[in-house]
């Protein structure tokens, strides 16, 4: 069988963007993916006839600007519309909006509470501020702090320097702001129900933490620090669904002469006197190189296609323990045309961005208690968009495809695993979440895939259906991440390397795990650095 | 004509340490309390004619030996009815779990929980040995650091580093998540795992699942870092440490004032003149020193119209939400607990049968209710201590939660049901107790509000949890126990290191007051 230089296990975002700058220097590279098509948890779809899906993530911000434009992608395709903004439906009939513009966020703030108008002048300062500090660091391979090599001390140096540049006050706020959780957060500044609901969902997307749960507010900034054409912290729809991210990053690849073979399953990482020689597919193909990239998660990697026989034994401890935990679902519905919503006039441009549907941090929290005691939230937080209404493209003239986020979801129920009629079920529940604001809503609806955590990892591989690959709490952030003395990209066999969102900086279409892995990989090589520094815009 | 240097309000453990220590440096120190009697939340109190119980709280758990040692607390009086006690996990079958240092014991245990409790057990106390150090210090500034701060700095990296590669990776990779995670990747037995998480969410706003426990955890076992292995019952309950601390004080020269309430502090340009008394009288001081939670000090004393608005805001954000009942009961006769041996019924008694039911005992004070099936940390001191009641009788002393301070229903209402929902779930560890019950007292959060003076009801005047930690606590602007207003200082639970009858924070305040008074 052939030889190539590199083999990158999954065809996900960043097992793609590992591939491009490998073989952007160069080598030989081979992408294999299990799935008949590419893209891991970044695709489009057409599971209803006429209609593509964005059937897992949906929605795009996290993707480093300094990829996009050192791999050129939107020369090959990719091109991210912001949606700006937002609404959160009441239970009493109003809303409350989100506004990209500053002014007229306050205004809409100011309607619901006017103390909370001023305060919210300090919580975005505030936030701003932690954005700004760790946007620096996500191309960057984080230091072990228990080495005294060279270049982990000059890491950590940068990293004291970053946080010294604070000050004392600023410091301090920091060590709070990553440590809260998102709820007290928000009850320091503001007193509105529904403005603190609305402001928390970024602390608790993917994430099996409540909005009282310390360590929230992080993940909020997790959710904050990207942005869309220099607009930091705004989202937006990629044309053509999340498949077009995948579908740009593919072709940079093979421009650079890559090669992706598709429904080609990995059953094994080959070792041979600690070395990494290739890999076995499931059809009994091998290919041979010496080094292997795993995009899978670090779960998968070391007790799924990796035999406990090659690995020092606590790694398949760590494995085990790591923690990936489901905690969403999914649901794409095909509509017959645009529903309208309680209170909102059709022709407002509010329809264009997300909505949702909590309007109290209670209902989030207890939210979070369905899923601690093994069930789907009864009345669960939804990340709904309608992008058909920015790209009618993805559907048929006049017809609208709706992508609905739920949080949460147990990767096992308590009663077992997830049968039709629990999936149905659940499906309803969030149907009628959007039903009880929405009074047209079901008479359009042609066709709903329903996606538990359960279908998420059997379709995706992405273990309990965890859509970061880890949840991003403090044992698994920046050099602990995914295990301590693990964080720099290496596996624990020689040859080996992680490149996916189980790496630092963690998950969302970032494409940052895979860069800084292919930075550690020129690295061994002795080979020219090709993955672009961070930008110093900010 | 100023009679005394220092004024400090309220004789709590901390202020009486800190007014010692400042009148063995040489200080004309005045105690302001306001109770009828020294203490605060370290008394002994008859709740029941001829039964005496410490009234909040109940197990001597972590009181630092240095400090015991420096003000001859044996001299003056403090003796130890029990010491190094056992926890016993209870069961309701009688399957119960007992912990003695790093030693499990129990019906059923595995071999691999067994050695796994007692490897657990040690790299804990490994921590807690390293926390007790920091504890013990004035929490550094990071940036305007003096050289004091520096030195403290250098000292913590080093001590971090000397764990070993092994240990120092593992304490960055739990000291900040939660006990659940930790437990549940250590241990398979349920009844092991929930009576140790109560260790971390004990006197807290948090449940096991809480990022923040293992510290939690960690500070609570800060006894073990001192060299104790288990909490101790001082002979006549905690009010006999207040008791030989305000003898100490009063030995070193110290004034103390009971039935004086301070209604203000006196503040003249940004800085301190005294205090202001209930009888109206001023006492005037160049130095002022709380013992009172921050809230109080600054909201009720000092008064926002003196403090810069940021400031306001943050010590307003000071999170001290109670949640934390205490349970009473004087018995007829020894309680017979449930396949525990009458010798072991002096031991600490934890209910808390598994990690989801102590989860689903913090979810509803949240919400602000109370929980259904509480957990309870219980003593019977008189089993150690025959001076609590009469001969042949007995009193409970149990620590109970979860019980918000902001209960949705209100206390006056709840009360009554609550006491039920506590004493249903003792009898099924305990069947007969509700026959043996002479009397019976329950003190809410917002009881122990009105009765031990702090705001919020919270035990540790401040949750302890890492945003209110070393140079977060209480609050930017007043972490190393001097505050905004010149002359004015923290010695209390809501300054580092925080709660629990410790003495560190009264004894770092000290130290702080004399270096600075010093150079200023």
């Amino acid at each position: 069988m052939k030889r190539y230089d590199a083999i990158v296990i999954g065809a996900g975002h960043n097992g793609l963007t590992n591939a491009a700058y490998l073989a952007k220097a160069g080598l030989d590279v081979l992408v294999v993916e299990r799935n008949p098509y590419i893209g891991g948890a970044t695709v489009s779809r057409e599971l209803h006839e006429g209609w593509l899906y964005s059937n897992c993530s949906y929605v795009c911000s996290l993707l480093r600007p300094e990829i996009t434009r050192d791999l050129e992608l939107p020369r090959h395709g990719l091109q991210v519309v912001p949606y700006g903004g937002g609404v959160t439906f009441m239970e009493n009939g109003d809303y409350f909006a989100s506004f990209e513009d500053h002014e007229a966020q306050l205004r809409e703030i100011a309607r619901h509470s006017v103390r909370d108008a001023n305060a919210y002048e300090r919580y975005h300062t505030d936030v701003t501020k932690q954005t700004r500090l760790i946007r620096p660091f996500l191309l960057r391979t984080p230091p072990d702090p228990t080495s005294f090599k060279p270049r982990d001390i000059k890491e950590l140096l940068f990293l004291a320097k970053a946080f010294y540049h604070l000050g004392e006050e600023t410091l301090n706020d920091t060590f709070r702001f990553w440590t809260m959780s998102i709820g007290d957060y928000l009850n320091e500044y503001f007193e509105t129900d529904v403005l603190k609901a609305a402001l928390a969902g970024s602390g608790i997307i993917g994430t099996a933490l409540g909005v009282y749960s310390p360590g929230s507010a992080y993940v909020l900034l997790h959710h904050y620090m990207g942005d869309v054409d220099g607009t930091v912290g705004a989202w937006g729809f990629a044309r053509g669904g999340m498949g077009a991210v995948s579908g740009a990053l593919a072709k940079a690849f093979q421009s650079y002469g890559g090669e992706i073979k598709v429904a080609a399953e990995v059953s094994r990482i080959v070792v041979k006197n600690g070395r990494t020689t290739g890999v076995a597919l499931t059809n009994g193909d091998e290919y041979h190189s010496d080094i292997v990239v795993s995009n899978l998660d670090p779960r998968r990697t070391f007790t799924v296609i990796m035999d406990e026989s090659d690995l020092p034994a606590d790694i398949v401890t760590k494995a085990k323990n790591f923690k990936i935990r489901g905690s969403s679902g999914k649901l794409n519905i095909a509509l017959d045309g645009l529903p309208t919503f309680t209170g909102l006039d059709p022709n407002s441009r509010l329809m264009i961005g997300d909505m949702h549907f909590s309007d109290s941090l209670e209902n989030m929290e207890r939210a979070y208690d369905d899923w601690k005691n093994g069930t789907w939230s009864k009345k669960p937080y939804l990340d709904m968009v309608i992008p058909t209404q920015t790209d009618p493209t993805m559907a048929p003239p006049g017809k609208h495809m709706m992508s609905v986020f739920v949080q949460y979801a147990p990767p096992k129920l308590a009663t077992g695993e997830w049968t039709d009629a629990d999936r149905d079920a659940f499906g309803k529940t969030v149907l009628d979440t959007i039903g009880n604001h929405s009074p047209d809503f079901k008479d359009l609806i042609l066709h709903v895939e329903v996606r538990t955590p359960q279908d998420i990892e059997n379709e995706v591989g992405l273990t309990e259906g965890n859509i970061f690959q880890g949840e991003l709490t403090f044992d698994q952030l920046l050099f602990n991440r995914p295990f301590p003395g693990y964080a720099q990209y290496r596996g624990p066999v020689q040859g080996l390397y992680l490149c996916g969102s189980g790496t630092h900086p963690g998950g969302g279409v970032m494409s940052a795990p895979g860069a800084n892995a292919a930075r550690e990989i020129f690295l061994d090589l002795k080979r020219d650095n090709l993955v672009p520094e961070a930008y110093a815009d900010d | 004509m100023t009679e005394y240097d220092a004024v400090v309000i309220g004789a709590g453990h901390n202020g009486l340490v800190c007014a010692a220590y400042l009148a063995k440096k040489g200080r004309r120190v005045l105690i302001a309390e306001a109770a009828e009697i020294v203490g605060g939340a370290s008394i002994t109190r008859e709740f029941a004619a001829g039964y005496s119980v410490s009234a909040c709280a109940h197990l001597l758990y972590q009181f630092h030996p240095g400090i015991a040692r420096d003000l001859e607390l044996e001299k003056h009086g403090l003796e130890l009815a029990s010491d190094d006690l056992a926890t016993i996990a209870l069961a309701s079958d009688g399957h119960y779990r007992r912990f003695s240092g790093s030693v499990v014991t129990g019906n059923g245990l595995t071999q691999k929980d067994i050695s796994g409790f007692a490897a657990f057990h040690e790299q804990m106390t490994r921590y807690a040995k390293l926390l007790a150090k920091v504890a013990g210090r004035r929490p550094p500034k990071l940036i305007e650091s003096d050289w004091h701060d520096k030195l403290n700095l250098a000292k913590i990296g080093l001590d971090i580093r000397r764990l070993g590669r092994d240990d120092m990776r593992e304490l960055l990779r739990i000291g900040a998540i939660n006990l659940f995670d930790v437990l549940n990747e250590k241990f398979t037995d349920e009844l092991l795992k929930g009576a140790l998480s109560v260790d971390g969410v004990l006197g807290a706003h948090m449940g096991p699942r809480s990022p923040n426990t293992v510290l939690a955890y960690l500070y609570r076992h800060l006894g073990d870092g001192f060299g104790t292995s288990g909490p101790a019952i001082p002979r006549g309950g905690m009010g006999s440490v207040t008791m030989a601390l305000a003898a100490a004080a009063r030995a070193e020269g110290v004034e103390i004032r009971n039935r004086t309430p301070v209604t203000k502090i006196l503040c003249s340009a940004g800085r301190t003149t005294g205090v202001k008394l209930g009888s109206g009288e001023t006492v005037e001081a160049g130095l002022v020193v709380s013992n009172a939670d921050p809230k109080t000090t600054f909201e009720t004393l000092v008064g926002f119209p003196e403090l810069e608005a940021g400031f306001s805001r943050r010590v307003h954000n000071i999170r001290a939400r109670g949640t934390t009942a205490k349970l009473h009961l004087a018995l007829d006769g020894m309680p017979e607990f449930t396949g525990i041996d009458a010798i072991d019924s002096g031991a600490r008694l934890v209910v808390a049968p598994d990690l989801a039911y102590v989860e689903r005992a913090f979810d509803p004070a949240k919400y602000g209710e109370f929980s259904p099936a509480p957990i309870m940390e219980i003593t019977i001191p008189s089993v150690h201590d025959e001076t609590l009641a009469p001969a042949g009788k007995h009193v409970l002393s149990a620590v109970v939660q979860f019980a918000p301070y902001e209960l949705k229903a209100g206390w006056d209402a709840a009360k009554k049901s609550f006491e039920n929902t506590i004493l249903a779930t003792l009898s099924q560890y305990a069947p007969g107790i509700r026959d043996q019950i002479v009397a019976s007292e329950v003190l809410t959060p917002w009881d122990i509000e009105q009765q031990f003076r702090i705001r919020g009801g919270h035990w540790h005047h401040c949750e302890f949890s890492l945003d209110q930690f070393m140079m977060m606590r209480p609050a930017f602007g007043a972490t190393q126990y001097y505050t905004p207003i010149d002359g004015l200082y923290l010695c209390g639970a809501g300054a580092h290191p925080g709660g629990g009858v410790m003495g560190l924070a009264g004894r770092n305040a000290a130290n702080e007051i004399v270096k600075r008074e010093k150079t200023t």
